[in-house]
């Protein structure tokens, strides 16, 4: 009896690139990159050696963090990223409510429309970093500047959400409330607000949230705030004030985000 | 016959006390809020602050036009900028990947011990923006690409390893089940039952990681770690307004390409 032996052993086909040739060509295209990339990075060993000492009273300061003989820079600092992050949220989302309702297709003229959109690609395009270099520049250094860079950066973050959500509503509603003869301030209030306002205030939290995390970041550039208060420790070398300064910043991070998690899941 | 009740001839939204209460909340946003502008404003220079127009109209007539013969000297920083993104994208990679299979509940081999250890791995990384990995590394290990390209990795463990441990978590236990009834080890129900599922969502978040990598590895040059943010650093401290205005453009040609790129990708992947 002969019968047809069933193959005894089995290979998984290809998933993403289904064509034997053109996987071979993107395998050996990410070869010559890799050998040309790797051929760039000029490292010099000995300084990375010599760094390993530096690296480990690094890790020494993180796990032995000294929080008190700098205690007053980093509190100053804590309290300018604090306050920063929520005027600069306060300030920017109120910024953003006309701009997104302006960039909502379904509410605004066409020319208005332009106009609200292109002023959140320029914020969104521009990263934070390069906006507070040249606040400071133009308002000198300290928090003022670092507020003006983060609210300028929420305005193009909640805009966008905003518009993108009050395009996605419920039309029935608002052609319900239209119906009645309601004006046009009738309509985004009581048809377009409650279906958005949740979202917005969960939009809004999460963005107090990566607003103080960006906080730490543009102190470098002189824009005030922990960062600041952390290249300054850096700059000294004072790892162990450096790693108590880090392990703060983590620490308001994970309570500022399992708040504003709670806090969202609360209010819907 | 009871008596009938009177209904109120205007229509509200809300009840009395919830407008109370909303009332009172927004009270207290508006309080604490002039309560924070007033500490963070303690020490401001208004006459700076008032000063500033003048200041961004003298930037900006500097700034135009933009020096564009300075551009050949840019090529090499842009080309580093790109390895930082990548190489530092490839090493985050591989280096989340173990996290996310200890981090998520359904892989991970001790759920008491090495979760809670890869769950702190990933919010550490994830809380500190690269620039601060890169500030730290350049004092540790030197000025240069590599400090750039550790610096990206660290930061996109979390990145990576979150999105990729809640695919994983993701994932139907059936087809796992199937795997598992053949009389399968655990890795190879890893490698036939988990892996094919979360193939597409590790390519398109890979693919987004550096996109998000390669707008951030243009800036890490300011702190010293190498690419066009040291031209950027060097334009902006000999206040060379001319050429800060080809880097910003040439930064931004190149991020709008590399969104353009991973969008792409993206949407052939999944």
């Amino acid at each position: 009896m002969t019968g047809t032996s069933a193959p005894t052993s089995w290979r998984r086909p290809p998933q993403i690139i289904k064509d034997r040739r053109w996987r071979i060509a993107v395998q050996i295209g990410i070869v010559v990159y890799l050998v040309l990339a790797f051929g760039s990075v000029e490292v010099n060993w000995i300084r990375v050696y010599d760094g390993l000492e530096r690296g480990q009273r690094f890790i020494m300061g993180f796990l032995q963090p000294d929080f008190s003989s700098r205690w007053r820079d980093i509190s100053q600092g804590l309290i300018e990223s604090l306050t920063m992050t929520l005027t600069s949220t306060v300030v920017g989302v109120a910024i953003s409510v006309p701009i997104g309702i302006g960039a909502a297709r379904n509410l605004a003229p066409r020319w208005i429309y332009y106009i609200c959109r292109s002023i959140i690609a320029v914020s969104r395009s521009l990263q934070e970093i390069i906006i507070a270099i040249f606040f400071v520049a133009m308002f000198g250094f300290g928090p003022f500047a670092g507020f003006l860079t983060l609210s300028f950066a929420t305005i193009g973050f909640i805009a966008k959400l905003l518009a993108d959500d009050i395009e996605e509503i419920d039309e029935t509603q608002a052609e319900a409330v239209r119906s009645t003869g309601a004006t046009w301030w009738q309509v985004v209030n009581y048809a377009v607000q409650p279906q958005v306002m949740p979202r917005l205030i969960g939009l809004s939290l999460y963005r107090l949230d990566i607003n103080f995390r960006e906080s730490a970041v543009i102190g470098i550039v002189g824009a005030g705030g922990i960062g600041a208060t952390l290249n300054t420790a850096i700059d000294r070398y004072e790892y162990d004030s450096a790693g108590a300064i880090l392990l703060i910043i983590i620490a308001i991070v994970m309570v500022a985000e399992y708040g504003s998690s709670y806090l969202r899941k609360f209010l819907q | 016959m009871t008596e009938i009740t009177r209904y109120n001839q205007f229509w509200s939204h809300r009840t009395q006390r919830e407008r109370l209460a909303l009332w009172i909340g927004w009270l207290a946003l508006v309080a604490l809020f002039v309560w924070c502008w007033q500490i963070m404003t303690t020490d401001t220079i208004w006459f700076f602050v008032s000063d500033a127009p003048r200041q961004a109209a003298d930037i900006g007539s500097r700034m135009v036009p933009p020096r564009w013969s300075y551009i050949s000297e840019l090529w090499v920083p842009l080309w580093d900028t790109l390895n930082i993104a990548t190489l530092g994208t490839l090493g985050g990679v591989i280096m989340a990947v173990p996290v996310a299979f200890l981090a998520a509940r359904n892989t991970t081999p001790s759920a008491t011990v090495l979760r809670p250890i890869a769950l702190f791995i990933i919010v550490a990384s994830r809380s500190i923006n690269s620039l601060i990995w890169a500030l730290l590394l350049v004092a540790i290990i030197g000025p240069g690409l590599l400090a750039g390209i550790v610096a990206i990795a660290l930061r996109s463990i979390g990145f990576v390893g979150k999105l990729l441990y809640e695919a994983i978590e993701e994932t139907d236990t059936s087809q796992t089940e199937a795997i598992e009834a053949t009389g399968a080890s655990g890795l190879q129900v890893l490698n036939y039952g988990i892996v094919p599922q979360i193939m597409p969502a590790f390519w398109g978040i890979t693919v987004f990681r550096w996109d998000i990598n390669i707008r951030e590895s243009t800036i890490l040059g300011l702190v010293g770690a190498g690419g066009i943010g040291l031209k950027l650093q060097a334009s902006l401290n000999t206040l060379a307004w001319s050429q800060v205005s080809v880097i910003l453009l040439l930064i931004l040609a190149t991020v709008v390409l590399s969104e353009w790129v991973s969008a792409r990708v993206r949407h052939a992947i999944i």
